[in-house]
């Protein structure tokens, strides 16, 4: 196990320069964050994710944004277990009709200022799933939406970019 | 693979249900098409795949779960999705729709019994669904799942589309497994249709099919340490995963490759230097690869955590035909590849491994194997990678009706697909490997510690999305 480890060592960083913050994002959130917020949280974001109906292909990417490569601490940002200790709600899926009251409770467990991101094609309005009698939609009919990342998934490095333009503006 | 099915009187209904109560057949799946039901039965020593179609009278049909436990939850669905009833099942509670509030757990009895409800939001990145633990201080004397929670219609989406959406929709049940769902529906629309993908395309596909069943055990061999509070191995297998997830964009332009498997053939060839960019993925692997699985073999705190932990009883695994890892490493040799034996896979060498300790340990080990079985299949299907086209067309049926298995990572995938005379889809029935494997995992934390349950969940890894769809 010494050697695995130093061998890790001694091959230096596989961590890359980060994606510039997404542009339509920062344009998005330019109209709803509090700017008197931003001096409070500094640099830093405190995540909560909830699937309200995803195909789990969103998470796989989500988890790939803790993987070397990406290493999404490094800028401040980090997903929590408690919705008591979030800033930004993340969401994938288009919302089921059964995870519609968890998500809710949810997000109300969050302390203000808080922001929320739906996150996919599905989160965005409920992609290839809208229109179903067990599905409700996208994030936006059920909460107020900050920031959308879209994609089928988004790739670790489209989330990258999307959650650092919210910490520009928000953090 | 599976033509149509035979539809049978009541007696025959009886007897498909005696031989699987008698443990001659195991169920594959059961699915409502009103007015019939349907069952897939697989008799395992010739890997002979029967399908039953029986004509519900008013509505009803004679419980297969009423003598074959594994059935229950398949046929509670069909009453909430298709109001079919099965007459003598025990269990009337829905299962996928949750308008039941508050849900009737099944009662528990004993002195100094307390519950823990969990979900369906779980602390971490992880998709919902409820576990309501019965415990004595630390012991877990009971678990009862809840799940559902990310059911969103899928079948009922796909009665009335198009092949073309029905088959983007095949490839949205399970994120980790689209390659595989792909696969499957590709498999079930041409055996109706009754045409062959060009043999490049078949190549292709179980190309694909092993890089995703490679980036998931990878994943899954590092997320499961790291339940046991072992981050070293989750950051290492990561690296090789992201390895995987990259060169899988190189060769065919998506991460996870969704929506390249396509009825007909593949949507796209693999990329012009994809061959080499392969060579160079599996030289990673195998250098760092058997390095990781020395670290995990020599660690006792780990090994201390997985060995012993979380077991399945063999007799459990056969009776439920749980598949992949979960059955394997309860002595369920059970590999649609093998089974089954779709092109490629009849012309291709690999073994498929089987544990008998059914511990977390035993599931690790499973995976292990198989990352090396990839790795070897991927060199074969390479080198053996035929020219020409990668699509044809399908051409117009009429009505026509077919099933097919294909194995996933975690399991086989059943897909059983029913077209009309335009070629739209009357009826599309997808069962996820995890229907059959969500049930053990109750079985599998009896007596074990409320704290050793991430572990044991993580062993399984089974899908809530594939499982509620």
């Amino acid at each position: 196990m010494r050697k695995t480890m130093l061998e890790s060592v001694l091959r230096g960083t596989l961590t890359e320069p980060p994606p510039q913050p997404d542009q339509t994002g920062l344009d998005e959130l330019a109209a709803s964050v509090n700017r008197a917020a931003r001096g409070r949280l500094g640099h830093s974001l405190s995540i909560r994710h909830v699937d309200a109906g995803s195909c789990n292909g969103c998470e796989l990417e989500i988890h790939a944004l803790a993987n070397a490569f990406y290493d999404l601490e490094r800028f401040g940002l980090r997903f929590v277990a408690s919705p008591r200790h979030a800033d930004v709600l993340t969401v994938t899926g288009p919302v089921t009709a059964n995870m519609r009251d968890a998500l809710l409770r949810t997000y109300d467990a969050m302390p203000d200022p808080k922001w929320v991101v739906a996150i996919g094609a599905c989160g965005a309005d409920g992609g290839i799933f809208a229109g179903s009698p067990a599905v409700v939609g996208g994030v936006k009919d059920v909460l107020p939406v900050d920031l959308t990342i879209r994609g089928c998934p988004p790739s670790p490095r489209q989330l990258l970019a999307g959650l650092l333009a919210l910490l520009e503006t928000a953090a | 693979m599976i033509g149509p099915r035979s539809i049978v009187t009541e007696d025959g209904w009886r007897d498909a249900i005696a031989r699987l109560a008698s443990g001659r057949a195991t169920l594959l799946g059961l699915w409502g098409d009103k007015p019939d039901v349907t069952m897939a039965l697989l008799d395992e020593g010739t890997g002979k795949v029967d399908v039953f179609g029986y004509t519900c009278i008013n509505g009803q049909y004679p419980s297969v779960g009423a003598q074959h436990p594994p059935a229950i939850r398949l046929e509670r669905t069909i009453r909430d999705l298709q109001g079919l009833d099965a007459i003598g099942c025990s269990d009337r509670r829905p299962w996928l729709t949750h308008d039941d509030e508050p849900y009737a757990f099944l009662p528990t009895e004993g002195d100094a019994l307390h519950q823990i409800a969990v979900g369906p939001v779980h602390a971490g990145i992880i998709e919902p669904g409820h576990f309501r633990f019965t415990a004595n201080g630390e012991f877990v004397v009971r678990l009862e799942q809840r799940l559902g929670y990310v059911h969103k219609g899928i079948e009922g989406l796909m009665t009335g589309a198009t092949l073309d959406t029905a088959a983007r929709l095949a490839a949205r049940v399970s994120g980790d497994s689209t390659v595989a769902y792909s696969y499957a529906f590709a498999l079930a629309a041409e055996t109706a249709s009754q045409i062959a993908p060009p043999p490049r395309a078949v190549y292709l596909r179980a190309l694909m099919a092993e890089f995703e069943r490679l980036a998931n055990h990878l994943g899954d061999i590092g997320a499961v340490c790291n339940d046991a509070a072992f981050a070293l191995m989750h950051a290492q297998t990561g690296i090789l995963r992201e390895r995987v997830l990259r060169a899988s964009q190189d060769c065919f332009g998506h991460r996870l490759m969704m929506d390249i498997i396509v009825p007909g053939g593949v949507a796209r060839d693999i990329a012009p230097d994809g061959v080499k960019q392969i060579g160079d993925l599996l030289a990673e692997i195998r250098r760092i690869f058997p390095h990781l699985v020395s670290v995990y073999d020599n660690t006792a705190s780990l090994q201390d955590r997985t060995v012993g932990t979380g077991i399945v009883k063999p007799e459990f695994a056969r009776q439920f035909g749980a598949g992949g890892f979960v059955g394997r490493a309860s002595g369920r040799a059970f590999d649609a590849r093998r089974a089954l034996a779709y092109a490629p896979y009849d012309r291709l060498t690999f073994d498929v491994p089987v544990l008998s300790a059914g511990d977390v340990n035993a599931r690790i080990w499973i995976r292990i194997r198989e990352v090396e079985q990839s790795l070897a299949l991927i060199d074969q299907i390479v080198g053996a990678l035929p020219d020409g086209a990668t699509k044809i067309e399908l051409p117009p049926h009429g009505a026509c009706e077919g099933l097919a298995l294909a194995e996933a990572f975690r399991g086989d995938a059943l897909v059983w697909l029913r077209l009309d005379d335009q070629g739209r889809v009357a009826r599309c029935h997808l069962r996820d490997a995890s229907w059959f494997q969500w049930p053990l995992l109750e079985t599998a934390i009896d007596g074990n510690i409320v704290a050793d349950f991430p572990l044991c969940n993580k062993s399984f890894n089974c899908s809530y999305a594939g499982h509620d769809a």
